[in-house]
């Protein structure tokens, strides 16, 4: 049982946990290059000119985005219905935002009964301290629609909706402690891909990222699950459509000293693409704008006509750290999901069933 | 035709026939010797070794020499698994182990294609890390006959990313102190020894191997790697392997790494991981 929460809520969801957080300097926010977002924009002050006249660039003289950064933030990916239609808070708002924060995600406080405490089971020693720095008083990190909340779903074909009820069969095997195979845990648990897969969304832990760039070449290497990915800025066509990856293939290219990122050939494994969209029209575009020497601002937009009824997008700021990144794995020491399976034969030797499902997603199904 | 016409053809043969001579009189490059050549060097000066690079020898089969042969399964796979023979890259020929350290590598290629992962404390212990898509380690990551990339820019940060298993790791120019860590890439740390880019890795899980043959070493490993552009399309590598608790001396490997060379070459993905989980983890599905 220990075993179980603590996976579902370290290695795998996190998501209902977590507001990630970071500081996002109002200044370095207000130096993001065009896009559509003028609804929360607006609410921002304006930018210091003199920032944005020099920007770092490499020998070769490309932007210079190299350095290792971290993109953990307090602000939730969608505005939470408490605050209304409000954009950003106010200083005195901000102030308590962040100490009910501080408040809801100490995990190692004792005031909630035995399953509180098994629920907080990953305590502080987990959490990067970054997403308590309250330095963004925006209220979602979605900045279009200017509602600050991801647009609704569209209605799923019949395909795709056996799909989703396979899904959820498979997150109510694995909340139950009942999964079948490794076959039904999610890419993260599996240790295939975790915050390497677009878009880099922060979680509890490890919202670490190096940027490496030779001429020619970006290329990020997040620190979940490990793997770098290669961005070519030459104009090198994509890959064949028949080829499919994990972290799909991606091609850069310089707007200006903006790093514009597309990435297409998604696989179509069940939750290779963000939001279980559909891997054929999914789109996801990425911009990285260095807006000071500590900063980068992180913005992209999602489409898929057939998953959303609109596109959408975020942003996140990245904040320069003089720490290191240190190598993540999974796969190779991956114990719990033997534990899980282990513990799934022991209950269904007891008797123990699969309560009808629920609409809880899966542990880990989508990690943010 | 013009005369213009006919005068532009003959040069045209002219030119093509004297080439041709040329290069007959021509021999080409002897193995192992390099043409000389002008170093591409980075707006610091250093060498530039940014590329997608592989290895060609069969090294990840054996290190020493092999001949061929059959591979596991052949009852079911036939010549699939089978393995190239090939000569030995350990400088000398032999690993030098010590006496009572050789008894394991013989275990351990016997156990080759076993796996036991029900116990927590004997979860490495059989099986060649390769069969369960481990990060490789190094040096074995050089020569799984898997491409990778060097990414080299201004900072004081190498990139070597690895297809297999997507492995990466950072190699930190300059840096001083120990290794923080055990990883299953190590820790590196580079310098430049004129154009040589040289590596010192220590900090490697213990649980690596060298080749499918067995091979290995212990938590006392060091790597030094030694990369030299050679000419345009090579590097030369060599990496010297130290651990006394295995090894009676430090010994060496080397072979050239080859420019990828295809006009549309990138890393493609090896995550490896679902290849293997139905050898790791079948016996625990539902029946």
């Amino acid at each position: 049982m220990t075993r179980r929460l603590l996976i579902s809520l370290g290695v795998l969801g996190v998501a209902a946990a977590v507001v990630s957080l970071m500081a996002v300097p109002v200044a370095g926010q207000a130096q993001k290059p065009a896009a559509p977002a003028a609804g929360a924009r607006a609410a921002t002050p304006a930018k210091p000119a003199a920032r944005a006249a020099t920007p770092l660039r490499t020998p070769w003289g490309d932007p210079d985005l190299q350095g290792i950064w971290n993109f953990a933030t307090s602000t939730p990916l969608e505005r939470p219905a408490a605050v209304g239609e409000k954009a950003v808070l106010s200083d005195q708002e901000a102030e308590e935002f962040a100490e009910k924060l501080a408040f809801d995600l100490t995990r190692d406080r004792r005031d909630g009964g035995n399953a509180a405490d098994v629920a907080r089971a990953y305590n502080e020693h987990w959490m990067d301290s970054r997403r308590l720095q309250l330095g963004d008083k925006r209220t979602s990190l979605v900045v279009d629609p200017p509602d600050g909340r991801i647009p609704p779903r569209v209605p799923l074909t019949p395909e795709r909706k056996q799909v989703a009820q396979e899904l959820a069969a498979r997150a109510a095997r694995f909340n139950a402690g009942l999964p079948q195979s490794h076959q039904e845990f999610t890419p993260p648990v599996r240790g295939i891909i975790r915050t390497d897969r677009p878009p880099y969304i922060g979680t509890i832990y490890n919202n670490t990222a190096q940027i490496f760039q030779s001429p020619g070449q970006v290329v990020i290497l997040q620190e979940m699950i490990h793997s770098a990915r290669v961005i070519p800025v030459d104009g090198k066509p994509h890959i064949s459509p028949n080829l499919r990856q994990w972290l799909g293939d991606t091609r850069g290219r310089w707007e200006g000293t903006t790093l514009v990122v597309e990435t297409t050939n998604f696989r179509k494994d069940a939750g290779a693409v963000y939001g279980n969209a559909n891997p054929d029209t999914f789109k996801i575009v990425e911009r990285f704008t260095r807006v000071a020497p500590d900063r980068l601002n992180y913005e992209f937009t999602i489409s898929d006509p057939n998953t959303w009824t609109r596109p959408w997008t975020a942003m996140v700021s990245w904040s320069k750290i003089t720490e290191q990144l240190y190598e993540y794995t999974t796969h190779e020491d991956n114990y719990d999901l033997v534990h899980l399976l282990v513990g799934a034969r022991v209950r269904e030797a007891r008797g123990e069933k699969v309560p009808e499902p629920s609409g809880r997603p899966a542990g880990g199904g989508d990690d943010r | 035709m013009t005369a213009g016409a006919v005068t532009a053809a003959l040069l045209c043969m002219v030119g093509t026939s004297t080439t041709i001579a040329a290069q007959a009189g021509a021999q080409p490059p002897a193995p192992g010797a390099w043409p000389r050549f002008t170093v591409p060097r980075m707006a610091d000066g250093r060498p530039n070794l940014n590329g997608i690079w592989q290895a060609l020898v069969t090294a990840n089969f054996n290190l020493e020499d092999h001949e061929a042969q059959a591979g596991p399964f052949t009852e079911l796979v036939g010549t699939y698994t089978a393995e190239a023979a090939g000569q030995s890259v350990v400088e000398g020929g032999v690993i030098p182990y010590r006496p009572e350290a050789l008894a394991k590598r013989k275990q351990n290629f016997d156990n080759r294609t076993k796996v036991d992962v029900s116990k927590d404390d004997t979860w490495h212990d059989l099986g060649d890390p390769e069969l369960k898509c481990y990060m490789p380690g190094i040096p074995r990551a050089t020569y799984m006959g898997f491409p990778f990339q060097i990414v080299q820019g201004s900072s004081d940060a190498l990139l070597f990313t690895y297809e297999f298993a997507s492995a990466a790791r950072v190699v930190r120019m300059n840096w001083k102190g120990e290794s923080p860590g055990d990883f299953w890439m190590g820790w590196s740390r580079g310098r430049w020894e004129g154009d040589t880019l040289v590596v010192d890795v220590t900090g490697q899980r213990k649980e690596t191997w060298f080749d499918r043959s067995g091979n290995y070493h212990s938590d006392a490993l060091r790597v030094v790697e030694r990369y030299t552009l050679v000419s345009p399309y090579h590097i030369m590598y060599e990496a010297t392997i130290e651990d006394p608790n295995v090894y009676s001396r430090p010994w060496k490997i080397s072979f050239p790494l080859y420019r990828r060379m295809e006009k549309n070459v990138q890393l493609l993905e090896f995550k490896c991981q679902p290849f293997t989980e139905e050898l790791l983890y079948g016996r625990f599905r539902k029946q």
